[in-house]
């Protein structure tokens, strides 16, 4: 049955519209409030679902095209599509969001109406981010979204939250005003703000350089790489947890789609002369910031450092590319290495999403994220233990769960490059097992350490529903991840190709 | 003749409006001079659809090349109209909270629109002056009329004697252009700039463009002739004080693209490097001096002046869609600062204005409907999508670049982020911090009903900003 619905704009705009009404509904009516964000982020994930089934894998053109004039003077348009790269990142953003609103369900109790707006309306904008076409649309709702998240860390954050969540918001917005400065000069030479004509735009090897600044100032911040990561682990520290995992799961993934998006196809020559250096930057991530996790004693800390240090496979997946095609000359390990980092951003969404809302599940009982107020929860938590275990397991990239595929690629791909890169990109396989496994058995494992332990009640059926939906699709990515390969396989291929032709001329 | 009269309809019917309004006030007895401020606004009302529906929107000189009706004229002297009208509904509010409600306020606020309006429709260095003092005078006027408070007649003490230097330069640097070329009107002074005027008159024609400019950025407050801003815009009452900030630099925006593109676009190489560092220097003391205010209305003067040192991006491009960007930023600037200064307005007591910073804290939770509109203006100043403020920083950032300085832009948006963090401070007050007391905001259901307007204007127009840059575009061709 062919439906002619306008499917991105209603990916959009039905969170944002919901979040308004939310808005006004206010928080005489809790339980309303709730019930109504929860139905809202069903019925967008319905959507999303209903257009995955109407999407085509066999090509690497945009699908879903809404086009509509916006600012008719300066040629900017309401112009919407999905390629293999954007539609999986709108899939896991729809789906996350379910997940956040029902893991506030009795955690957030005060303001409860704007949490949810501020979610809902942030979905919608980031649905936003991966369905534009035309770069200002694209900025418009990219900047947006900093405004929600602002308020969000800074309404029902910890107790440092006002220094992080400004923090997080300057940081941010210094590196995507660069971006909008590259925008605007590619404007001035092309006259289109259409990305796919800026991917065709001819440039300089020196322009191309510049731009390239621009773009990895922004995408850089936001993924983030080292040495811009700093912001990410106070964010991450003092944001409630729903924030914390819609910021691990989706907004680091604007990073990498951008550079998947803008910084490879519209500078491929500066990508190219400037590989070694984004290499270089990646392993530091993999291999520095694992050791720094290592060392770490609060528990969300932790996790955002490793969620650096996997960020770092994703743009060696990214960038390596080039490195293996000059060695092998053929483009099979670079796509390999290319869909590998982008099945490192979806997996990570579902495992970053699930520790953080592990550790959320014990601050909400014991009020403490430091390893050491806990020990021994396993004796008064088993269940919770045990979906720990799995997700700590997932993290360290253990084969069979969703963490090992996109790892295993990206080092795969790596080795055609360089054994030193391969070498160093898989001691992530030992830092991740160490820092992970290692704080999961202080905290889980051992005699129970003391009364707050003792007293622990076992995750609820809310948590365990859930965590059980996190779980299952670990695993079922971990033994069948070809249905996200095959939605992505023909636009990275084209990609790839598109990034071989030189633009200088 | 009677075609003549037809040109200058608004400004005439103004001025008669305006005479009987004061003659009026007399009459009007009660203690919030309802009368007068009906009649005031009523006058405005009229005077919008006079530009709008008799003249004639085509480019038509008048008295001898003194005068002059075009696109640009007609649009700035509506949006001045409809902002005055917003401001008075505002000082309205204001003066019946400190009870000090009088008529001549809003008569001097009238005199001050037609002088506003003549230098919108300035053709001639004359008319440009006229039109300048008349404004000024009547604001100084406005400041001092609050005769008890020691701060506000300071402050007009301050303007005026300020205000009397930038005119005198102004004046000086007229007279050069007149020796140098020996006409009045800003069409000849064109053409003797164009065709090629031997070397020692140009040298007096330059001289005389900088202190031109000199005036034009002591009336704006760029930096190093900010000195004034701050002063006044804390020591006048918050009434004024929005009145300053908002269409006057609708009206300073008219006399820059009078002065500076319709008589001496020729000299654009020499006055461009000025601006340049007029604006780099405003852009950077504005936005980094802000910060360490805690007095709201001094922050947001030196807001204002960070916002100048952006307005003038679009006049350096030296093109007609720069010139289109700076007017749309200066619109977008004046709705943003009236809500701003209207939010101080409203929270404002009987005998106590509210413009300590810790008057925000918790507003959230007082009233979180004002609140919201308070984090769209501020999310808006800092030029955050989906706000209006975002597509003014955009419209004449993208002016820039397009006539080839990168460097400019990247140095605006750097400033535009350090910005950013005293606009974020406001919303972390609000939203952040637990408020001091309780009580709800109150305040009449018309003040209430104009900021809200306000506030979505801000926000509806962030989403839909094409039809507003493209009247920009149309006014100035």
């Amino acid at each position: 049955m062919e439906l002619n619905l306008p499917l991105l704009s209603l990916l959009i705009w039905t969170p944002i519209l919901g979040g308004v009404w939310v808005l006004f509904v206010g928080d005489r009516q809790e339980e309303t409030v709730k019930v109504f964000s929860l139905i809202v982020s069903i019925l967008v994930f319905i959507i999303s679902v209903y257009a995955y089934f109407q999407f085509d894998n066999t090509t690497a053109q945009l699908q879903f095209i809404e086009f509509r004039e916006w600012i008719p003077v300066f040629n900017i348009n309401y112009h919407l599509g999905v390629d293999g790269i954007a539609f999986p990142l709108i899939l896991l953003t729809t789906f996350i969001t379910i997940l956040v609103i029902l893991s506030a369900w009795e955690v957030i109790n005060y303001r409860i109406s704007q949490f949810m707006a501020a979610f809902l309306m942030l979905e919608g904008m980031m649905n936003g981010v991966f369905a534009s076409v035309d770069a200002i649309l694209f900025y418009f709702f990219w900047e947006a979204m900093l405004i929600p998240m602002f308020l969000i860390i800074g309404i029902w954050g910890g107790p440092n939250r006002v220094y992080a969540t400004i923090k997080f918001f300057l940081y941010t917005f210094l590196g995507s005003v660069f971006m909008l400065i590259a925008l605007l000069y590619m404007y001035s030479q092309a006259g289109s703000f259409n990305i796919l004509d800026l991917h065709q735009l001819p440039l300089s090897l020196e322009t191309q350089k510049l731009i390239f600044i621009a773009f990895f100032l922004a995408f850089a911040v936001k993924i983030p790489m080292w040495p811009v990561h700093t912001w990410l682990p106070d964010a991450h520290v003092e944001a409630p947890t729903a924030g914390s995992v819609i910021l691990a799961a989706i907004m680091l993934k604007m990073g990498g789609y951008g550079f998947l998006r803008f910084s490879l196809p519209i500078t491929p020559d500066a990508s190219m002369a400037l590989d070694g250096f984004m290499i270089a930057l990646s392993l530091i991530a993999v291999v520095y910031i694992g050791f720094v996790a290592l060392v770490q004693t609060d528990m969300k800390k932790l996790i955002a450092y490793s969620s650096i240090s996997h960020m770092g496979f994703v743009t060696l997946g990214f960038f390596v590319g080039f490195a293996i095609f000059a060695n092998t000359e053929s483009s099979t390990g670079a796509v390999m290495a290319l869909e590998g980092g982008m099945m490192q951003m979806i997996s990570h969404g579902f495992i970053s999403g699930a520790l953080f809302l592990c550790v959320g599940v014990l601050y909400d009982r014991v009020h403490s994220r430091e390893i050491s107020s806990y020990g021994g929860v396993a004796n008064t938590m088993p269940m919770f233990a045990a979906f720990m275990m799995l997700f700590a397991m997932a993290n360290s990239g253990l084969p069979g769960t969703s963490g090992f595929v996109g790892e295993f690629l990206v080092i795969l791909g790596g080795y055609q490059a360089s054994f030193w890169i391969a070498f160093l990109a898989a001691m992530t396989l030992i830092l991740g097992a160490a820092y992970t496994l290692w704080m999961y058995k202080r905290v889980i494992f051992g005699d129970i350490a003391n009364d707050n332990v003792a007293e622990l009640k076992d995750i609820n059926s809310r948590e365990i529903f859930i965590l059980s939906i996190l779980a299952v699709v670990v695993l079922l990515f971990g033994v069948w991840p070809a249905p996200i390969f095959d939605m992505m396989h023909p636009t990275i291929e084209n990609l790839f190709q598109h990034v071989l032709q030189s633009k200088v001329g | 003749m009677l075609s003549q009269i037809q040109l200058v309809m608004p400004e005439l019917a103004l001025l008669i409006l305006a005479s009987f309004a004061l003659v009026l006030d007399t009459y009007s007895s009660s203690k919030e001079k309802l009368l007068t401020f009906r009649f005031v606004q009523a006058t405005l009302l009229i005077i919008i659809c006079l530009i709008l529906f008799t003249t004639p929107d085509t480019q038509s000189y008048s008295f001898n090349n003194h005068f002059i009706t075009d696109p640009m004229s007609i649009i700035l002297k509506t949006v001045i109209c409809i902002i005055s009208l917003v401001v008075f509904f505002y000082s309205h509010e204001y003066l019946k909270q400190h009870e000090n409600v009088r008529g001549e306020f809003f008569v001097l606020g009238l005199f001050a629109v037609l002088g506003m309006m003549i230098m919108s429709s300035a053709a001639s260095l004359l008319t440009v002056y006229l039109g300048l003092e008349l404004l000024s005078l009547s604001l100084y006027a406005m400041i001092a009329m609050h005769k008890e408070s020691l701060n506000a007649s300071e402050a007009a003490m301050k303007y005026f004697v300020l205000g009397a230097l930038a005119s005198g330069l102004l004046l000086y640097g007229i007279s050069m252009l007149y020796g140098a070329t020996g006409v009045l009107d800003l069409q000849g002074i064109s053409i003797a700039a164009s065709s090629g005027i031997d070397s020692g008159m140009k040298l007096i024609m330059v001289f005389g463009l900088v202190f031109i400019v000199v005036g034009i950025a002591f009336k704006l407050g760029a930096v190093p002739f900010h000195m004034w801003v701050p002063d006044i815009y804390e020591g006048s009452p918050t009434a004024v004080t929005l009145f300053i900030s908002t269409a006057p630099k609708i009206a300073a925006f008219a006399m820059t693209i009078r002065l500076l593109s319709d008589g001496l676009q020729d000299l654009l190489a020499d006055w461009q490097g000025m601006l340049i560092i007029l604006s780099i220097l405003s852009m950077a003391t504005g936005n980094v001096i802000a910060i360490s205010q805690t007095n709201i209305k001094r922050m947001l003067a030196y807001s204002t002046i960070a916002h100048v040192g952006f307005f003038l991006l679009g006049i350096i491009s030296g093109t007609a869609s720069g010139y289109a960007g700076s007017m749309f930023y200066i619109i977008v600037y004046a709705l943003m600062s009236m809500g701003s200064f209207g939010m101080v307005i409203l929270l404002g007591k009987k005998g106590v204005e509210a413009d300590r910073l810790e008057d925000f804290k918790g507003l959230a939770k007082r009233s979180p409907w004002y609140a919201f509109i308070m984090l769209i203006l501020m999310f808006s100043m800092a030029g955050i999508p989906p706000l209006i403020g975002f597509w003014a920083k955009w419209f004449v950032i993208k002016e820039v670049i397009a006539m080839g300085f990168v460097w400019l832009a990247a140095v605006a948006v750097v400033f535009s982020v350090i910005g950013a963090f005293y606009y974020l401070r406001i919303v972390k007050l609000m939203y952040f911090d637990e408020p001091e007391q309780m009580a709800a905001i109150k305040a009449s259901r018309a003040i209430r009903l104009v900021l809200s307007m306000n506030g979505m204007a801000v926000l509806i127009l962030g989403f839909i900003p094409g039809a507003l840059m493209a009247l920009c575009i149309s006014a100035i061709t």
